[in-house]
């Protein structure tokens, strides 16, 4: 499952986004920021508390299932009344989720974290960024992992001077990619190839913002 | 400096190298001084840019000056900072001045220099940019469009033959020669019988190549190298040797140790020529040379 991967903003942040405004509706996201700790129950009714120590007034609080999906407007529905008496909705979901509150009421939608990357659970609590959307995927080429996204440089050739035993040169928590590559191949017998060489990326394939328009009837 | 570095890598002896780091600001005096210094004494002068993603006075300049005093420049370009338009700009404008000698490198990551926050740019790589010189100088861009005017250059890349594990590293190597490297000026290297092995491997793909040769100035640095800069080992002995040495005697040591290494790598012959790097102390290169028996530019 991909996940969206979220930090909290720091607390002043918050805070300064909400200046002026005083009556505040909070809503969590039961899937990603639950996952990451950043906006389940339980960071949510933290968030409840903090906010109530500064004097705002919490109208209502709660765990949407799903914060990006189209249902939302369900869950905002339920909660009428305690929109209806709210100046502004404090997100604890990622921005997917964010925007669809935005479209669905007519408050203002309040990120109260930050969204990393989309990434992919790796095990508890752990996630990885594993593809960033290049538009030309290059992963029958290279063992199934993505220099685009876990190459820190997204170097399509082979690793750079950086590569330090089998480690990245940006974090020796991070492994660099171009190892890991190399590695699978290696595995794998099929390392000609790695001396494939790539020409010149197309860094437009789909020209931000991506959109897409399927000829259904 | 009467003969173009290309004429020198054609010329059979053996080559040598050195280079300079742009100063931050614009005070270039200490640059100047090491470019008179140097100009006469190495068959060419790398002129780094942005090492180490610390932002400096730029390549481009640097290399601009080396020639206008004399000395034969090599540019050092990366692919951290610019795009593929900006990096056919520079190479159009270094090519009108006179400058026709390119290192090309990836670079490194911003985040391990001085502006961590900035975009790193990586929108070709080293291989890459070997392939837009070359198809620059066949007159046409990397849009495909006409150049009125096309360029010519003696374009090189680096290799790290104690990268671990290598293997990917010469994949890389085979790339950048395949992509029209003409020279490979290399990472630090200490150990001559590893780097023989190294030699073995790579004299028949036919490209000249430099060994990297940087100056310890003390075994902290050594063992700072050891720790911290990738691809990068300075055995124990020598460790020890600087160690050996009288108080105050550290850098003559790393002076004998340096000049010992070239001298040995041109009378066996190991490689083509030396890189010298002394990072910071450029006016002890000229004595490095005379250690290692080229005190004339041999
Ligand atoms: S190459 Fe990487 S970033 Fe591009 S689509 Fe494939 S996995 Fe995603
Ligand atoms: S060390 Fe490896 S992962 Fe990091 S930038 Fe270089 S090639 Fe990419």
């Amino acid at each position: 499952m991909i996940r969206s991967i979220t930090k909290q903003k720091p607390f002043e942040e918050v805070l300064e986004l909400l200046s002026g405004l005083d009556r505040i509706f909070l809503a969590g996201c039961g899937t990603c920021t639950t996952l990451c700790r950043t906006g389940g129950m339980p960071e949510v009714l933290e968030m409840a508390s903090k906010l109530g120590e500064k004097g705002k007034i919490v109208t209502g609080q709660m765990v949407i299932p799903v914060a990006c999906d189209e249902l939302t407007h369900e869950a905002v529905e339920d909660h009428k009344q305690a929109f209806s008496e709210a100046e502004a909705v404090l997100m604890m979901s990622c921005a997917y989720g964010v925007q669809t509150m935005s479209k669905q009421v007519g408050l203002p939608a309040i990120p109260a974290l930050d969204t990393l990357f989309v990434g992919k659970e790796m095990g508890l609590g752990r996630f990885d960024e594993v593809c960033t959307q290049c538009g030309s995927c290059v992963l029958g080429l290279t063992g199934g992992i993505c220099p685009v996204t876990a190459c820190h440089k997204g170097l399509l050739n082979g690793p750079c001077g950086g590569t330090n035993n089998g480690k990245c040169e940006i974090d020796s928590d991070k492994d660099c990619a171009w190892t890991l590559i190399y590695l699978k191949l290696k595995e794998q017998g099929k390392l000609d190839l790695m001396r494939k060489y790539h020409d010149l990326r197309n860094h437009n394939v789909e020209p931000k913002p991506g959109k897409i328009r399927l000829p259904l009837e | 400096m009467n003969r173009s570095f290309k004429e020198v890598l054609g010329s059979g002896k053996f080559v040598v190298t050195s280079e300079l780091g742009p100063p931050k600001g614009t005070n270039l005096e200490n640059m100047i001084h090491h470019v008179d210094l140097l100009k006469d004494k190495v068959d060419a002068i790398n002129v780094t840019d942005h090492q180490s993603s610390v932002m400096r006075y730029p390549s481009l300049g640097g290399a601009l000056i080396v020639k206008e005093r004399g000395g034969e420049p090599i540019l050092q370009m990366t692919c951290r900072d610019r795009n593929r338009m900006a990096l056919q700009a520079d190479l159009m404008f270094a090519y009108s001045r006179g400058i026709t000698n390119v290192l090309c490198l990836t670079g490194d990551a911003v985040v391990v220099g001085d502006h961590k926050q900035a975009k790193g740019v990586f929108d070709l790589d080293s291989s890459q940019l070997l392939t837009a010189i070359r198809t620059m100088e066949s007159g046409k861009d990397l849009g495909g469009s006409d150049l009125d005017g096309a360029v010519n250059f003696c374009a090189g890349a680096i290799v790290t033959p104690e990268a671990n594990p290598i293997e990917p590293q010469l994949i890389k190597f085979e790339k950048k020669i395949a992509a029209g490297a003409e020279f490979i000026q290399t990472q630090a290297i200490y150990d001559l019988d590893n780097f023989k092995r190294f030699m073995d491997y790579a004299r028949p793909f036919g490209v000249k190549i430099m060994a990297g040769v940087i100056l310890l100035t003390s075994w902290r640095m050594a063992e700072f190298m050891n720790k911290n800069v990738p691809g990068v080992f300075v055995p124990q002995p020598l460790i020890e040797e600087i160690k050996s040495a009288p108080k105050g005697g550290a850098i003559a040591k790393g002076v004998e140790i340096a000049g010992r290494m070239i001298r040995r790598i041109k009378e066996e012959s190991i490689c083509d020529g030396v890189h010298v790097m002394a990072i910071g102390k450029e006016e002890l290169v000229p004595d490095i040379l005379k250690e290692a028996g080229l005190a004339n530019g041999s």
